[in-house]
Protein backbone atom coordinates (compact mmCIF):
# COMPACT_ATOMS: atom_id res chain seq x y z
CA UNK A 1 0.00 0.00 0.00
CA UNK A 2 0.95 3.64 -0.83
CA UNK A 3 1.48 5.86 2.14
CA UNK A 4 3.05 9.63 1.85
CA UNK A 5 5.61 10.01 4.97
CA UNK A 6 6.65 13.56 4.87
CA UNK A 7 5.95 14.48 1.34
CA UNK A 8 7.53 11.53 0.14
CA UNK A 9 5.11 8.76 -1.86
CA UNK A 10 6.45 5.50 -0.53
CA UNK A 11 5.05 1.60 -0.93
CA UNK A 12 5.08 -0.17 2.54
CA UNK A 13 3.68 -3.42 3.55
CA UNK A 14 -0.18 -3.50 4.48
CA UNK A 15 -0.64 -4.00 7.91
CA UNK A 16 2.52 -2.07 9.01
CA UNK A 17 2.21 -0.05 12.35
CA UNK A 18 3.53 3.44 13.03
CA UNK A 19 5.98 1.78 15.83
CA UNK A 20 7.08 -1.04 12.44
CA UNK A 21 7.67 2.30 10.34
CA UNK A 22 9.77 4.19 12.95
CA UNK A 23 11.44 1.06 13.63
CA UNK A 24 12.36 0.10 10.24
CA UNK A 25 13.69 3.82 9.82
CA UNK A 26 15.90 3.12 13.37
CA UNK A 27 13.45 6.48 14.72
CA UNK A 28 12.89 4.93 17.86
CA UNK A 29 13.58 8.07 19.62
CA UNK A 30 11.07 10.04 22.11
CA UNK A 31 13.03 13.07 20.29
CA UNK A 32 10.64 12.29 17.13
CA UNK A 33 6.78 13.17 17.03
CA UNK A 34 4.59 11.52 14.68
CA UNK A 35 1.59 13.16 13.26
CA UNK A 36 -0.94 10.96 11.46
CA UNK A 37 -3.46 12.48 8.46
CA UNK A 38 -3.23 15.76 10.72
CA UNK A 39 -3.56 14.26 14.60
CA UNK A 40 -0.26 13.81 16.64
CA UNK A 41 -0.36 10.15 17.96
CA UNK A 42 0.74 9.73 21.55
CA UNK A 43 3.68 7.20 22.05
CA UNK A 44 1.31 5.09 23.24
CA UNK A 45 -0.62 4.39 20.40
CA UNK A 46 2.18 3.83 17.72
CA UNK A 47 1.66 0.03 18.68
CA UNK A 48 -1.91 0.02 18.12
CA UNK A 49 -1.92 2.73 15.08
CA UNK A 50 -2.06 0.45 11.96
CA UNK A 51 -1.16 2.89 8.96
CA UNK A 52 -3.77 3.01 5.70
CA UNK A 53 -3.70 3.47 2.38
CA UNK A 54 -2.90 6.83 1.48
CA UNK A 55 -2.02 7.61 5.10
CA UNK A 56 -0.04 11.23 5.00
CA UNK A 57 2.44 11.24 7.79
CA UNK A 58 4.88 13.77 9.57
CA UNK A 59 7.62 12.56 11.44
CA UNK A 60 9.01 16.22 12.99
CA UNK A 61 11.63 16.50 15.50
CA UNK A 62 14.00 19.21 16.82
CA UNK A 63 16.34 20.98 14.95
CA UNK A 64 18.42 24.35 15.32
CA UNK A 65 17.03 27.16 15.20
CA UNK A 66 16.57 30.51 16.35
CA UNK B 1 18.30 37.69 38.56
CA UNK B 2 15.74 37.40 36.03
CA UNK B 3 12.45 34.94 36.67
CA UNK B 4 10.15 34.59 33.74
CA UNK B 5 7.15 32.91 34.28
CA UNK B 6 8.19 32.03 38.30
CA UNK B 7 11.21 30.78 36.55
CA UNK B 8 14.69 31.54 37.86
CA UNK B 9 17.99 32.63 35.37
CA UNK B 10 20.97 33.33 36.57
CA UNK B 11 22.16 34.76 32.72
CA UNK B 12 20.34 37.32 30.62
CA UNK B 13 21.73 36.17 27.49
CA UNK B 14 19.70 33.36 25.76
CA UNK B 15 21.13 31.27 23.01
CA UNK B 16 19.87 30.18 19.77
CA UNK B 17 21.25 26.84 18.25
CA UNK B 18 21.07 27.32 14.63
CA UNK B 19 23.25 28.10 11.78
CA UNK B 20 26.39 26.49 13.65
CA UNK B 21 29.08 24.89 11.78
CA UNK B 22 28.48 21.33 13.63
CA UNK B 23 26.75 20.33 16.60
CA UNK B 24 30.28 20.57 19.05
CA UNK B 25 30.71 23.97 18.18
CA UNK B 26 27.03 25.06 19.17
CA UNK B 27 27.91 23.10 22.04
CA UNK B 28 30.86 24.46 23.36
CA UNK B 29 29.32 27.91 22.34
CA UNK B 30 26.71 27.49 24.18
CA UNK B 31 28.35 26.68 27.18
CA UNK B 32 31.04 29.63 26.48
CA UNK B 33 27.95 31.64 26.26
CA UNK B 34 26.75 30.51 29.84
CA UNK B 35 22.91 30.49 28.42
CA UNK B 36 20.30 28.53 30.65
CA UNK B 37 17.59 28.96 27.74
CA UNK B 38 17.81 27.66 23.96
CA UNK B 39 15.93 27.70 21.25
CA UNK B 40 15.35 24.84 18.93
CA UNK B 41 13.30 24.77 15.71
CA UNK B 42 10.64 21.93 14.60
CA UNK B 43 10.90 20.53 10.92
CA UNK B 44 10.97 17.27 9.20
CA UNK B 45 13.04 14.56 9.93
CA UNK B 46 15.50 14.17 6.93
CA UNK B 47 14.57 10.51 6.11
CA UNK B 48 17.70 10.14 4.01
CA UNK B 49 19.81 10.95 7.41
CA UNK B 50 17.40 10.24 10.05
CA UNK B 51 20.20 10.02 12.40
CA UNK B 52 20.75 13.02 12.35
CA UNK B 53 19.65 14.57 15.72
CA UNK B 54 20.66 18.02 17.52
CA UNK B 55 19.42 16.30 20.80
CA UNK B 56 22.07 14.22 20.95
CA UNK B 57 24.30 17.29 21.70
CA UNK B 58 21.98 19.43 23.55
CA UNK B 59 22.05 18.69 27.74
CA UNK B 60 18.01 18.91 28.89
CA UNK B 61 19.28 18.94 32.51
CA UNK B 62 21.67 22.19 31.62
CA UNK B 63 19.14 24.36 28.99
CA UNK B 64 15.59 25.04 29.52
CA UNK B 65 14.57 24.17 25.59
CA UNK B 66 12.38 27.31 23.59
CA UNK B 67 11.25 26.16 20.70
CA UNK B 68 9.97 28.50 18.56
CA UNK B 69 7.22 27.82 15.63
CA UNK B 70 9.88 29.65 13.39
CA UNK B 71 8.17 29.02 9.68
CA UNK B 72 4.48 29.69 10.49
CA UNK B 73 2.76 31.99 7.95
CA UNK B 74 -0.66 32.34 10.55
CA UNK B 75 -1.79 31.57 13.41
CA UNK B 76 -3.14 27.85 12.95
CA UNK B 77 0.40 27.29 11.58
CA UNK B 78 2.01 28.24 14.68
CA UNK B 79 -0.39 26.81 16.59
CA UNK B 80 -0.02 23.57 14.76
CA UNK B 81 4.15 24.02 15.40
CA UNK B 82 3.00 24.17 19.02
CA UNK B 83 1.13 21.61 20.09
CA UNK B 84 4.08 19.82 17.98
CA UNK B 85 6.53 21.17 20.22
CA UNK B 86 4.74 19.69 23.46
CA UNK B 87 4.62 16.55 22.20
CA UNK B 88 7.94 16.23 20.81
CA UNK B 89 8.71 16.44 24.77
CA UNK B 90 9.88 20.56 24.56
CA UNK B 91 7.59 21.29 27.42
CA UNK B 92 5.47 24.63 27.61
CA UNK B 93 7.81 27.44 26.94
CA UNK B 94 7.25 28.59 23.37
CA UNK B 95 8.69 31.12 21.43
CA UNK B 96 5.85 32.35 18.84
CA UNK B 97 6.77 33.51 15.72
CA UNK B 98 4.44 34.29 13.08
CA UNK B 99 6.31 35.65 9.98
CA UNK B 100 4.65 35.82 6.39
CA UNK B 101 6.84 37.39 4.22
CA UNK B 102 10.29 35.35 3.69
CA UNK B 103 11.63 38.82 2.55
CA UNK B 104 11.79 40.94 5.81
CA UNK B 105 10.75 38.38 8.27
CA UNK B 106 8.83 40.50 10.23
CA UNK B 107 6.18 39.12 12.42
CA UNK B 108 1.97 39.95 11.81
CA UNK B 109 1.12 41.25 15.36
CA UNK B 110 -2.26 40.29 14.33
CA UNK B 111 -1.66 36.83 13.62
CA UNK B 112 0.71 37.06 16.67
CA UNK B 113 -2.10 38.14 19.03
CA UNK B 114 -4.48 35.37 18.12
CA UNK B 115 -1.89 32.23 18.12
CA UNK B 116 -1.44 34.11 21.56
CA UNK B 117 -4.73 34.04 22.87
CA UNK B 118 -5.76 30.30 21.51
CA UNK B 119 -1.67 28.63 23.37
CA UNK B 120 -1.92 30.44 26.51
CA UNK B 121 -5.31 29.26 27.35
CA UNK B 122 -3.48 25.51 26.54
CA UNK B 123 -1.32 25.93 28.83
CA UNK B 124 1.70 27.58 26.92
CA UNK B 125 4.26 29.79 28.55
CA UNK B 126 4.04 32.17 25.54
CA UNK B 127 6.95 34.63 24.95
CA UNK B 128 6.19 36.36 21.42
CA UNK B 129 8.32 37.49 19.07
CA UNK B 130 7.11 41.14 17.85
CA UNK B 131 8.16 43.93 16.22
CA UNK B 132 9.14 46.86 18.88
CA UNK B 133 5.42 48.14 19.31
CA UNK B 134 4.46 49.38 22.82
CA UNK B 135 0.40 49.15 22.29
CA UNK B 136 0.81 45.49 20.76
CA UNK B 137 3.86 44.27 23.54
CA UNK B 138 0.23 45.52 26.20
CA UNK B 139 -1.64 43.79 24.26
CA UNK B 140 0.24 40.54 24.61
CA UNK B 141 1.07 41.03 28.18
CA UNK B 142 -2.79 41.01 28.94
CA UNK B 143 -3.05 38.07 27.09
CA UNK B 144 -0.95 36.06 29.02
CA UNK B 145 2.36 36.64 27.22
CA UNK B 146 4.99 35.80 29.99
CA UNK B 147 7.56 38.13 28.36
CA UNK B 148 7.75 39.65 24.79
CA UNK B 149 10.18 39.82 22.50
CA UNK B 150 11.15 42.48 20.38
CA UNK B 151 13.10 42.81 17.35
CA UNK B 152 16.24 45.24 17.26
CA UNK B 153 16.41 45.00 13.76
CA UNK B 154 15.13 42.01 11.08
CA UNK B 155 16.45 38.46 11.53
CA UNK B 156 19.91 37.43 10.98
CA UNK B 157 20.58 41.18 9.83
CA UNK B 158 23.39 42.14 12.43
CA UNK B 159 22.24 45.52 12.59
CA UNK B 160 21.87 46.06 16.10
CA UNK B 161 19.28 48.07 17.87
CA UNK B 162 17.50 49.93 15.03
CA UNK B 163 14.05 50.40 17.41
CA UNK B 164 15.64 52.39 20.25
CA UNK B 165 13.22 54.21 20.76
CA UNK B 166 10.14 52.16 20.72
CA UNK B 167 12.25 49.36 23.04
CA UNK B 168 12.61 52.41 25.67
CA UNK B 169 8.92 52.56 25.68
CA UNK B 170 7.79 48.97 25.68
CA UNK B 171 10.59 48.84 28.73
CA UNK B 172 9.23 51.80 30.94
CA UNK B 173 5.69 50.34 30.45
CA UNK B 174 6.30 46.16 30.38
CA UNK B 175 4.85 44.51 33.18
CA UNK B 176 6.84 41.34 31.91
CA UNK B 177 10.44 41.31 31.40
CA UNK B 178 11.72 41.99 27.28
CA UNK B 179 13.71 40.58 26.12
CA UNK B 180 15.51 41.85 22.82
CA UNK B 181 15.73 39.60 20.41
CA UNK B 182 16.73 39.61 16.57
CA UNK B 183 19.74 41.33 14.06
CA UNK B 184 21.97 41.91 17.50
CA UNK B 185 25.12 41.51 15.85
CA UNK B 186 27.77 42.64 18.27
CA UNK B 187 28.40 42.80 21.43
CA UNK B 188 28.32 46.32 21.71
CA UNK B 189 24.47 45.95 20.45
CA UNK B 190 23.72 43.97 23.77
CA UNK B 191 25.36 46.03 26.00
CA UNK B 192 23.54 49.03 24.49
CA UNK B 193 19.88 46.97 24.61
CA UNK B 194 20.85 45.81 28.46
CA UNK B 195 21.70 49.38 29.08
CA UNK B 196 18.66 50.83 28.59
CA UNK B 197 16.94 47.99 30.49
CA UNK B 198 15.96 45.33 28.17
CA UNK B 199 15.85 42.57 30.68
CA UNK B 200 17.45 40.07 28.50
CA UNK B 201 18.79 39.21 25.18
CA UNK B 202 18.46 36.50 22.28
CA UNK B 203 21.84 36.13 20.21
CA UNK B 204 21.84 33.09 17.41
CA UNK B 205 23.15 34.27 14.25
CA UNK B 206 25.68 36.74 15.47
CA UNK B 207 27.19 34.01 17.50
CA UNK B 208 26.86 30.81 15.45
CA UNK B 209 28.62 32.85 12.23
CA UNK B 210 31.36 34.05 14.03
CA UNK B 211 35.21 33.53 12.74
CA UNK B 212 35.08 31.57 16.31
CA UNK B 213 32.19 31.23 17.63
CA UNK B 214 33.50 29.93 20.93
CA UNK B 215 35.49 33.06 21.89
CA UNK B 216 32.49 35.33 20.28
CA UNK B 217 29.67 33.87 23.00
CA UNK B 218 32.31 35.12 25.56
CA UNK B 219 32.06 38.07 23.88
CA UNK B 220 28.41 38.41 23.87
CA UNK B 221 27.97 37.33 27.60
CA UNK B 222 30.53 39.55 28.97
CA UNK B 223 29.02 42.62 27.24
CA UNK B 224 25.48 41.50 28.73
CA UNK B 225 26.28 41.52 32.25
CA UNK B 226 28.61 44.83 31.61
CA UNK B 227 25.08 46.25 29.96
CA UNK B 228 22.90 44.94 33.13
CA UNK B 229 25.31 46.37 35.93
CA UNK B 230 25.47 49.45 33.90
CA UNK B 231 21.50 49.45 33.73
CA UNK B 232 21.58 48.99 37.35
CA UNK B 233 24.50 51.36 38.31
CA UNK B 234 22.66 54.01 36.73
CA UNK B 235 23.88 55.90 33.65
CA UNK B 236 24.92 59.74 33.71
CA UNK B 237 22.61 62.17 31.81
CA UNK B 238 23.05 62.65 27.74
CA UNK B 239 23.29 66.18 27.44
CA UNK B 240 23.76 68.74 24.30
CA UNK B 241 26.40 70.89 25.73
CA UNK B 242 29.89 70.33 26.87
CA UNK B 243 30.89 70.08 30.86
CA UNK B 244 34.01 69.82 31.71
CA UNK B 245 35.22 67.00 33.51
CA UNK B 246 38.11 68.78 35.63
CA UNK B 247 37.34 71.48 38.29
CA UNK B 248 36.93 75.56 36.46
CA UNK B 249 38.10 76.95 39.90
CA UNK B 250 42.38 77.58 40.35
CA UNK B 251 43.15 78.43 36.81
CA UNK B 252 43.79 81.88 37.83
CA UNK B 253 47.39 80.93 37.62
CA UNK B 254 47.38 80.67 34.01
CA UNK B 255 46.06 84.16 33.44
Amino acid sequence: MKIVCNGQALEIAPGTRVADYLSQLGLETPSVVVECDGMILSREEYESHALQDGSVLELIRFVGGG
Amino acid sequence: MLTIAGRKFRSRLFGGTGKFSSPEVMKESLAASGCEMVTVALRRVDLNNPADDIMRVLDRDRYLFLPNTSGARDAGEAIRLARLARASGGGEWLKLEVTPDPRTLLPDPIETLKATEVLVKEGFKVLPYINADPILALRLQDAGAVAVMPLGSPIGTNQGVLTRFQIEIIIAQARVPVIVDAGLGAPSHVAEAMEMGADAVLVNTAIAVAGDPVRMARAFALAVEAGRIAYEAGLGAVRKDAAPSSPEDGLGFLR
